[in-house]
């Protein structure tokens, strides 16, 4: 795409030298408006409302880079801020592991030359990345619930009973558990992009390896994951976005707390309690952009990386 | 093949067929207690309900003590109505963009592909903010605009895709024939790319129907919840209600359930197909 005109040129483009083609414009303008209105200018506006802060009066003033100052190193902050990123970040690596590992592992088996009730397994399996994440949380708060008791009694038939706890109760254990319910719904994207790459390999490159010599396994690791590698690199970056900006499952199961003891909050959660307040908290809109810009800044970090670092050095193979 | 069936291929059906039962069992425990009297649910959590123990009790009481089938009618019209101006709004910008040459083509392209990397929620100040001064707190329409800016980047980008693919003998044609930019648009554009709705409903849809965020921040009460945001504030109220919690959550499952199984076919085309580009 570039502006120089091509050779089918329209006869409005001669005209349009001196006055833009008035239909282009009728085309483009109710999805620029409705965008730039309702997505790229609050994202802006919320970047310059983190450089004011209000006071008690409910007038703003300019105050720079004061409220991440404050964010970073004031105690009553900084704690929460850090505290949160970590767990963000752990929740994002249970995901990159498991979830991707997972999905990897599923689209391997799903892809395999004529395997029987492919399509069933394959709807099966996705089913519950297409329920809400409220669902999904009530579901498995409810299925970890001791006074009910089916984990339990579950883990019992494989003989793992005395492992059971109260995991979404307890601080050691709350974030893994949480992840990991996450990981359950939304294995099936991970999945299905890898499926779709992996049907997309020509079998005469399989065969020709295969012919060669190669075993089920290099035919793995030499053949087809090199070639799947574009996907795996979109597979993250979004596992990336989705991950620091997931909100929904952790409301749902312990509320804007994150509790016990925060152990289960992210950056969404921080960030709702920040803008709404929480118990003997006021909220803080100017507070609260002052944390969505550091997610912002964070994502942005994370796309850059991925645009600059991984997706350049990675091929595109089209047959 | 059919008469040999290999050792490896019955362990590649035992761990699929594993990690479905994990996939869905929850789903369905879920479905089957729902039915079920208080005390079967405790005593016998994985029974199927039967004769003795089936009970709509709570269902009574959703129905009793929310606005269920309003919160639905909510979420329809949320997804519906965003759905539609997604498509329409999006296959015009889309075909502009692949189909005319102008000055500042790629700039508006890259533009737009910020909203497909960086999450609107992020603005939430903002869109709060602005919709307060718009006066559209508690409406659908709050829910609807934001919902169309969301989804407008992907979906332009997927149907752009396609309109590329259409041949370009078609529309040669028309203008030979002096027909307007409109009417080609109209007439022979839009009903061409009906197929690729199925992809831009997948990734478009779903996340609206699922969505809790923008209906707990821009629509939280006045009778304009959405289900999602319904059975979260119905489940906060009557959490020891075993009952009335499985209720609610069925009738949440239920309608998604019912038209995936009917249309997870095109969704996993769609899914699939959008995938590959």
């Amino acid at each position: 795409m570039t502006d120089i005109a091509a050779p089918e040129v329209q006869t409005e483009s001669f005209v349009g030298r001196s006055r833009f083609p008035i239909h282009i414009v009728v085309f483009l303008a109710p999805a620029l408006v409705i965008y730039t209105l309702f997505s790229i200018y609050p994202l802006f506006d919320t970047i310059r409302l983190s450089l004011y802060a209000g006071d008690e009066t409910g007038a703003r003033h300019f105050v720079g880079l004061g409220n991440f100052y404050t964010l970073l190193s004031d105690p009553a902050w900084s704690g929460q801020f850090w505290n949160a990123l970590r767990n963000n970040l752990i929740f994002f690596a249970i995901h990159m592991v498991v979830q991707n590992g997972i999905g990897l592992g599923l689209a391997m088996l799903l892809s395999l030359p004529r395997l029987t009730g492919g399509s069933v397994y394959r709807t099966l399996l996705f089913l519950p990345t297409m329920l809400s994440v409220v669902i999904i949380g009530f579901i498995w708060q409810l299925m970890l619930n001791p006074l009910w008791g089916i984990a339990e009694s579950l883990l019992a038939v494989v003989g793992l009973k005395q492992f059971f706890g109260p995991w979404l109760g307890q601080e050691s254990t709350a974030l893994l558990t949480v992840s990991l319910i996450s990981v359950w719904q939304f294995v099936g994207i991970p999945m299905m992009l890898i499926y779709a790459a992996l049907i997309n390999i020509p079998d005469d490159l399989l065969d020709a390896a295969t012919v060669d010599g190669a075993g089920p396994f290099s035919v793995f690791w030499f053949v087809r994951l090199p070639l799947i590698l574009p996907t795996l690199g979109v597979v993250s970056i979004l596992t990336f976005v989705a991950n620091f900006n997931a909100f929904d499952l952790i409301y749902a199961i312990k509320g804007a707390l994150a509790g016990p003891n925060f152990s289960t909050d992210i950056l969404g959660t921080f960030f709702y309690r920040t803008f709404f307040g929480y118990q003997l908290q006021v909220g803080s809109p100017t507070m609260g952009a002052t944390v969505a810009t550091a997610m912002l800044v964070v994502i942005l970090i994370g796309v850059l990386i991925y645009l600059f670092g991984v997706q350049r050095r990675l091929q595109r193979h089209t047959f | 093949m059919s008469v040999n069936v290999r050792p490896s291929r019955i362990a590649v059906h035992i761990a699929l067929i594993l990690y479905a039962m994990l996939a869905v069992g929850p789903i369905v425990l879920i479905l089957i207690n729902a039915f079920k009297t208080r005390r079967a649910i405790f005593a016998d959590p994985l029974g199927f309900p039967d004769a003795r123990t089936f009970t709509t009790i709570g269902f009574d009481r959703v129905f009793a003590n929310s606005d269920f089938g309003l919160y639905f009618l909510n979420s329809l019209t949320v997804t519906v109505v965003s759905l539609g101006l997604i498509v329409l709004i999006g296959a015009m910008a889309a075909w502009a963009l692949t189909e005319y040459r102008f000055r500042g083509n790629t700039i508006l392209s890259l533009y737009l592909a910020i909203g497909i990397m960086v999450p609107i929620r992020l603005g939430s100040v903002s869109i709060l903010r602005m919709m307060v001064e718009l006066d559209l707190v508690n409406t659908l329409t709050a829910l609807i605009l934001v919902y169309v800016a969301q989804g407008l980047p992907l979906a332009i980008l997927i149907l752009g895709e396609f309109i590329q693919q259409i041949p370009k003998d078609l529309r040669d044609a028309a203008r030979c024939d002096g027909v307007s930019e409109y009417r080609i648009f109209g007439s022979i554009i839009l009903p061409l790319i009906r197929p690729a709705i199925a992809t831009v409903a997948v990734f478009t849809m779903v996340p609206i129907w699922n969505d809790l965020w923008f209906p707990l921040i821009l629509a939280p009460g006045g009778g304009k919840q959405t289900v999602t945001l319904g059975v979260q504030q119905f489940i906060g109220q009557y959490v020891t209600d075993w009952n009335a919690v499985l209720a609610s959550l069925t009738l949440a499952i239920a309608p998604v359930l019912v038209l995936y199984l009917l249309f997870s076919r095109y969704l996993v085309r769609g899914l699939t197909a959008g995938a590959v580009k």
